[in-house]
This record gives C-alpha cells, sequence and structure tokens, in this order.
C-alpha cells in the first residue's frame, strides 16, 4: 500500500451526494484490464463528450481544478457496488484525498487499503472549503495532514477530523494488513480448535 | 443483558478485540466469482501466500458470462479470460469451482442459500456488495473489496469495525400486489440510500416471519441499497425446512447439532437497537424507482416529484439531474410510460418464487410488440426446476427470452445491455446511470410489475393486470 503522510493541493468541489461506484468506474472497464491504466477511465461517462474530449461541464476537467489531488464532495461518496477499481482509478486521476460528509462502508474500507485517505467532515465545513477555493481558485491550496489529524482551507482554518488509530498508522507506514494479522497466527489457531469441538456442523459439512 | 441475533454471531466469532471497536473475526465461508475471484487469487499467489482453508472457499463465474441461449465461455470473449484465470487459481489452490453449465453454477448470491453453503449463524463475505442477500438464511453475511478478499484468503479472517445494528420491522398482512422487493424499496425510499451506512440491519416483524425463504433473501439483498453492508431475518423452521437436505448442510447428529445452536440465535425480545422502525404493512403499494437511486422510488400510482419539491438547491440540481438522465418530467404521472426493455432476473429476484410470480401475471397474454423482455434464471438448478414445471414455455409464448444463467442485464459487464435511451423496468437492485448499459434507463419493481410492464409496454400497477 502507498504511505499516506500530508497532500497540499487545490481541492476540486465536486460537491455532489451519492456519487456510486458505478459512475467512478463503469465495470466494463474492469473486465478488460488490471488496476493499472485506469486513471483515464475514472469518472468516464460523466468526463468525456461523445467525441471523445473533455466535458468541460464536469468540475474536474475545468482549470485549475484538472490533475488536483483533493476532491469535496456532499452525502454518501462512493456507495453501491464493492468494485475497488473505483479507489485505483481515482488515485489513477491523481486523487490522494476525497473529503465527505459520509461514505459508502465498503469503499471507505478499500480507501485504507491502497492509500487513498478518505476524511469525513460535516458539510458545512466542507462548503466553506470549496466557498474559499471558488473565491480564488488560482492559490487557494487545501492541506490535508494526516499526522496531525487536520485539515487546513485556503484561509488557514484549522479543522480536526477523526481517523482510527490503527487505520491512521497503518497509512503513515504504508503497512499491509495480512502480515499484521499472520503475527496473531497461534490466537487464529487456537480459535479454531475451540470452534471445531463446538460447533462441528459448520467444520464438517464443507470438509 | 438482552441481545440482539447480529451481537451473537459478531461476539462468537472474534477472534482478537484490536481496539477502538475494531475486532479479528473468523470467516465460516469465503465466495468468489469471476469478476474479482481470479485476480485476488492470482494476487495472493504473487505475494508468495497460498488460501488456508481451501475447503471454506466457493467459487462460481457469473458477471462476465454471456447469457445467451447457447452460450459458451467464449460468446463474452473478455470474460472467457477471467474465467480462465479463475479456474486455474482454483485447481491449484484446490477450492470448489461451479462451472458454467454444470449443477451449482449461477448467480454468487443465489447459489450460496441454493446450496446450503451459507447457514445460520456463520459468516460470510465474498468480494461484492450484494453478499448482504445471505442473512436471509440468519447468517452474518458482507461485502468487500478486493484487498480485504485477498486478506479473507490468506488467513480465513478479516479485521472489522463493529456496526450499530438497525431493526426494521414490518408488520400486518401484507396487501395484494405487495412483494418482498415493494417492502425493501419502500423502506428505502422512506429512510434513504445512506440510513444503513455503519449498520447491520434486522429485518423483523409478522410480515418477515411470514416470508419465504426465498422472499427473505430478496428482502435482504437491497440492504446495500440503504448503505449497510449486512441485512439479516432471523432463522426459523421456514429456514430450517429450506435447507435441509442441500449440498452443503449438516446432516444427522451435526444437524441436531446445529439446529440447537440455531434455535437460540434470534434476537431477544427486549434486546436494544441503535435504530428501530416499524413500517406498517397497510401502507404499501407496488413500487418503482423513477431515477438513478434506488431511494427515488414511488408508489406505482404516484408521481416524479415536482422541482419544487426539492428542500434545497443541490437536491434540485440532482432531482434536475435524475429527471434529464431518466427522460422523465417533473411531476408527470409514472404510470403509462412507455417502456422499452423489460428484464426479469440477477440476485434480487431471480429465483424460482420470482420467475412463477411473473409467469402467473402473464396468463397466456403476450408481450407488446416494442418490447424486448428476457428472463435469465439465477442459477443452473433455477432454470433446471422451472423448466421441469414449464415455465420456461409459459414465458416463450408470452414473447419473452429465456436464457441461461448470470447476472447478465444487471450490470453490463459481459457485453449484455440496455441500449442508449432505452427504459428498462428490471427486477434487479441499481438503478445508477449507467448501470445498465450507456444511457440504459432503469426503473426497478418486482418480477409481477415488471411481467406487467411487458404486457402493457408502459409503466402499469400489476394490481389492475
Ligand atoms: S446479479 Fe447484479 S447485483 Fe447481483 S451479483 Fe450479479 S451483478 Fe451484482
Amino acid at each position: 500500500m502507498e504511505q499516506f503522510r500530508s497532500v497540499t493541493g487545490l481541492a476540486i468541489p465536486l460537491m455532489e451526494a451519492n456519487v456510486d461506484t458505478d459512475v467512478i468506474i463503469p465495470i466494463q472497464r474492469l473486465v478488460g484490464s488490471g488496476r493499472d491504466g485506469l486513471g483515464q477511465y475514472a469518472f468516464e461517462r460523466r468526463r468525456y463528450l461523445p467525441d471523445g474530449s473533455d466535458n468541460l461541464d464536469f468540475i474536474p476537467n475545468r482549470e485549475p481544478y484538472k490533475g488536483s489531488s483533493i476532491m469535496l464532495a456532499a452525502e454518501n461518496f462512493g456507495c453501491g457496488s464493492s468494485r475497488e477499481g473505483a479507489v485505483w482509478a481515482l488515485m489513477g486521476m491523481g486523487i490522494r484525498c476525497v473529503i465527505a460528509p459520509s461514505f459508502g462502508d465498503i469503499f471507505f474500507a478499500n480507501c485504507f487499503q491502497n492509500g487513498l485517505l478518505p476524511v469525513k467532515l460535516p458539510i458545512e465545513a466542507i462548503r466553506r472549503i470549496a466557498q474559499e477555493t471558488e473565491e480564488s481558485p488560482g492559490n487557494a491550496r487545501t492541506t490535508v495532514d494526516l499526522q496531525r489529524k487536520v485539515v487546513i482551507t485556503p484561509r488557514g482554518e484549522t479543522i480536526p477530523f477523526g481517523v482510527d488509530d490503527r487505520k491512521r498508522h497503518a497509512m503513515l507506514e504504508g503497512l499491509d494488513d495480512i502480515s499484521l494479522t499472520l503475527q496473531q497466527g497461534d490466537a487464529i489457531a487456537a480459535w479454531k480448535e475451540k470452534d471445531r469441538a463446538s460447533r462441528g456442523w459448520a467444520w464438517e459439512s464443507v470438509a | 443483558m438482552p441481545s440482539t441475533m447480529f451481537d451473537r454471531i459478531w461476539d462468537s466469532h472474534v477472534i482478537a478485540d484490536m481496539g477502538e471497536g475494531w475486532s479479528l473475526l473468523y470467516l465460516d465461508r469465503i465466495l468468489v466469482h469471476d469478476l474479482s475471484g481470479g485476480r485476488a487469487m492470482k494476487e495472493l499467489a504473487a505475494q508468495g501466500r497460498r488460501v488456508a482453508e481451501p475447503n471454506k472457499v466457493f467459487a462460481t463465474p457469473d458477471h462476465a458470462i454471456s447469457s445467451e441461449p447457447g452460450r459458451t465461455e467464449n460468446t463474452y470473449p473478455k470474460g472467457a479470460k477471467l474465467l480462465a484465470s479463475l479456474r486455474e487459481r482454483c485447481a491449484a489452490e484446490g477450492v470448489r469451482i461451479f462451472d458454467i453449465g454444470t449443477k451449482g453454477n449461477g448467480i454468487v448470491h443465489v447459489i450460496g442459500p441454493e446450496l446450503a453453503i451459507v447457514l445460520p449463524g456463520v459468516t460470510l463475505a465474498c468480494g461484492d456488495s450484494h453478499t448482504c442477500t445471505n442473512g436471509g438464511v440468519g447468517a452474518m453475511a458482507f461485502g468487500i473489496g478486493s484487498s480485504e478478499l485477498v486478506h479473507a484468503l490468506a488467513t480465513q479472517t478479516l479485521p472489522q469495525l463493529r456496526p450499530g445494528t438497525f431493526r426494521i420491522r414490518f408488520e400486518g398482512t401484507r396487501p395484494a400486489g405487495v412483494t418482498a422487493k415493494d417492502m425493501i424499496l419502500a423502506a428505502i425510499g422512506r429512510f434513504g440510500t445512506a440510513a444503513g451506512t455503519g449498520m447491520a440491519m434486522e429485518y423483523a416483524g409478522s410480515a418477515v416471519r411470514a416470508l419465504s425463504l426465498e422472499e427473505r433473501l430478496t428482502l435482504c439483498n437491497l440492504s446495500i441499497e440503504m448503505g449497510a453492508r449486512v441485512g439479516m431475518v432471523a432463522p426459523d423452521d421456514t429456514t430450517f425446512e429450506y435447507l435441509a437436505g442441500r449440498q452443503f448442510a449438516p446432516t444427522g447428529a451435526a444437524w441436531d447439532a446445529a439446529l440447537k445452536d440455531w434455535r437460540v440465535l434470534p434476537s431477544d425480545a427486549d434486546a436494544r437497537f441503535t435504530r428501530d422502525e416499524v413500517i406498517d404493512m397497510a401502507s404499501l403499494v407496488p413500487q418503482i424507482t423513477w431515477g438513478t437511486s434506488p431511494e427515488m422510488v414511488t408508489d406505482v400510482t404516484g408521481h416524479v416529484p415536482r422541482l419544487e419539491d426539492a428542500p434545497d438547491a443541490s437536491k434540485r440540481s440532482s432531482l434536475e439531474a435524475a429527471l434529464r438522465y431518466m427522460g422523465l418530467t417533473p411531476g408527470q404521472k409514472l404510470a403509462g410510460t412507455k417502456v422499452d426493455w423489460v428484464f426479469i432476473g440477477s440476485c434480487t429476484n431471480s429465483r424460482l418464487s420470482d420467475l412463477r410470480a411473473a409467469a402467473d401475471v402473464l396468463k397466456g397474454r403476450r408481450k407488446a410488440e416494442h418490447v424486448t423482455a428476457w428472463v435469465v434464471p439465477g442459477s443452473e438448478q433455477v432454470k433446471a426446476d422451472a423448466e421441469a414445471e414449464g415455465l420456461h414455455l409459459r414465458f416463450e409464448e408470452a414473447g419473452f427470452e429465456w436464457r441461461e444463467p448470470g447476472c447478465a442485464l444487471c450490470v453490463a459487464a459481459n457485453g449484455e445491455t440496455v441500449p442508449d435511451g432505452a427504459r428498462c423496468v428490471s427486477t434487479s437492485n441499481r438503478n445508477f446511470v449507467g448501470r445498465q448499459g450507456t444511457g440504459a434507463r432503469t426503473h426497478l419493481a418486482s418480477p409481477a410489475m415488471a411481467a406487467a410492464a411487458a404486457l402493457a409496454g408502459a409503466i402499469v400497477d400489476v394490481r389492475s393486470y
């Protein structure tokens, strides 16, 4: 997993609710290709016009937002399908952090598996960042600092955010969950032995 | 202390408390499919790891295979590649695979209960958000991403954050024309697509007790459309009768021991839930969605919202965008809107009882000339059972196409799509922009409502059909 410490950049004010993972990456793109190269297909149906050129009605396409690393959204970002390709596609288009009031549960978990930081802030705070950004997009920089657990708005307001210590640590260090779990090998083996004795039916029927 | 069914299942699967609400959980079962399964197993091998307990992992290709009559794996060549890698990895790891055209194959969430791979009180994970379907038998089943799937395969465990609990009680008797699909769509309409985020749902109440096992699966299937990864119905005699004798159900003394464990699973009468709601069945009529999120749903007798109904500017602009995409006028009546396609299938509504319900509406009539209508059974078993009672002939006489099992038109990952701009009444679970194909306009409804729409060539109230 990619390490994440902090990121500074222009925040893209997408500000829509219920952005689902089908919209973030169409399923057809996950049938053919691997995780690399998905960036060009992120938001494909909204990002391009029928002739293949950029749809300038779609904010992430507009200068100076194009290529920015932080995205602002409204409630329930990443709802719907479990496809991890949604995270890969966002990272492929350069996004390292999404700030929203709430996220789809599976998408939220997938972010932490890959080093894309999902930050939950109240919608009013996100609207402030959007407003400060839109006032002077040329030089409005937002910082998301995972070490200090704060977002710094373009006008310099510091807003703290909550994040699990375990997830934060893994992101800061770029650690992979599997090796941590495998260190629990003895506990897993002991649990299994006990369970097999008390709940034999769950084991025998698939043996 | 009184506890919920969710508490019991969660607590009995905790290997280690990791703090801050996180636990390392044991997984009794893992299901994999063609879209993410082969890739996750390859990644596992690339890490130099093996599947920890291959006998608890089950694979089935469903997403990326064609449903065309007489299909082979090569009918959709991109899917053939995914299938080849799934087969190769399953063979190398000793994982059971229910291959296309063979007994046991089908949509991953259809075969879990059908083969009794999922049982009451077990934990089950699968790299697909509709894994919550399996909760209809009283299991804690949840969808995960592909990195989590690699973790699950490597260790048969997963670190998980304990969710809250949300119970919806459906009380009263079911009015005519109202199915499990209408119950859950109405709940999503009432509470919204994010009400279940961070929650495990339990569906209870007299109307849920009265549902067949298959209907309970439909109810749980749309939990993720309310934001919840887990949806459950307490197991009872209906559950036990359904499971008895199925391929991976316990037998003999093990069955008796299992029954003893299963009977004490249901939530205590005085158990507390984070959120508790009641829906009066008498208030329900058949439902149909009009927009691009499952919460954009209404009674079939209803109207599309007017722009001035939106509470604020951002809701108004998403309402406008949805209506523009759907080709509908604000405030218009839904009934009578012309329909081009009808799809009966998907892990929501492709089981035998769904196909029977749709066939019963047809009553020897033919679909409207301009409508393309597909029926895609959820599994080889459903297909065989339906053909044994002649359902396929009733569909064919009505002008429907009777197809091979798979996800088909639910997802457009298999070369099958609803054409750009066409309007489709679909028994699936997502009406997102582009879900059934670029520009496709999806209206979610029950199998009976879909069959009626095919006959009328328009959205219509099944109760008058
Ligand atoms: S039928 Fe649709 S929702 Fe169900 S598993 Fe297949 S693609 Fe997913």
